[in-house]
């Protein structure tokens, strides 16, 4: 329907300098939720579903993606998706949280953040050492 | 007293806000069945992995799985479309490649589960 613009009073002060801006730990749970969501689309999925479909098919499309998953390179690139997966799993379960009512005062809400933040890591480096 | 209500936008709003919750969770139980069931047989060489995938239950609900990442990918890559593609015929063009390819994913994904294997 009709957008009426209201006439700008004086500018706002705009103060968009990422690297200046320290963010409050929630926001930084936050925006990685939405890169690692990003990360998982555009590497993640078809990544997976390549390694699926190669390793089901016959023994040597298996050794093929063990093989190419040995790779140190690849290692490395698998451990940044599994963090991806588990941070965004984590801090999803924490929205989940979140729209039940649990965990929205600012103190819990920062505490759940940190936790969210730390879980995924530590559970990154413990798999990801089991893996490697 | 009652004013008229001045209704915006598509509406889809409510629905996909749902449906990224329940697609969340139908990954999350997923996850925890796979990792179970990996336990369960084993580990990750072919043969347990494919006995995994032999039960005709767990090609379902892989199945189930990967149309909840589709529909989960779609609404939050295009949040993040609607977020930073400001011109529209630009946003409308990504859009429709995400939704493109994530239709090709789920052919890709029923090929797999269905029909490579012997």
């Amino acid at each position: 329907m009709a957008f009426v613009p209201r006439p700008v009073v004086k500018p706002r002060p705009v103060f968009l300098d990422l690297l200046a801006i320290r963010q409050p730990i929630p926001a930084v749970v936050s925006i990685l939720h939405r890169i690692s969501g990003a990360l998982l689309f555009l590497v993640g999925l078809p990544l997976a579903l390549w390694a699926l479909e190669a390793s089901l098919v016959s023994p040597e499309g298996h050794a093929r993606v063990t093989g190419a998953f040995s790779q140190p390179l690849a290692k490395l690139a698998l451990i940044g998706l599994l963090w991806a997966y588990l941070h965004h799993l984590i801090a999803g379960v924490r929205h989940l949280l979140a729209d039940l009512h649990i965990g929205l005062e600012l103190a819990s809400a920062r505490q759940s953040a940190a936790v969210s933040l730390v879980l995924g890591i530590v559970l990154t480096i413990a798999i990801g050492a089991r893996l490697w | 007293m009652v004013t008229a209500k001045l209704a915006v936008g598509a509406h889809y709003g409510l629905r996909d806000w749902l449906s990224q919750r329940i697609t969340a969770v139908v990954i999350v139980l997923y996850t925890a069945l796979l990792l179970a069931l990996l336990v369960w047989h084993g580990g990750l060489d072919y043969p347990a992995w494919r006995a995994t995938f032999d039960h005709p239950a767990f090609r379902i609900a892989s199945f189930l799985f990967l149309v909840a990442v589709y529909y989960h990918a779609w609404v939050g890559v295009r949040n993040i479309l609607m977020d930073y593609v400001k011109p529209t015929g630009v946003r409308l063009l990504l859009q429709a490649l995400v939704i493109c390819t994530l239709v090709g994913y789920a052919g890709w994904g029923i090929e797999i589960l269905w029909g490579v294997r012997g």
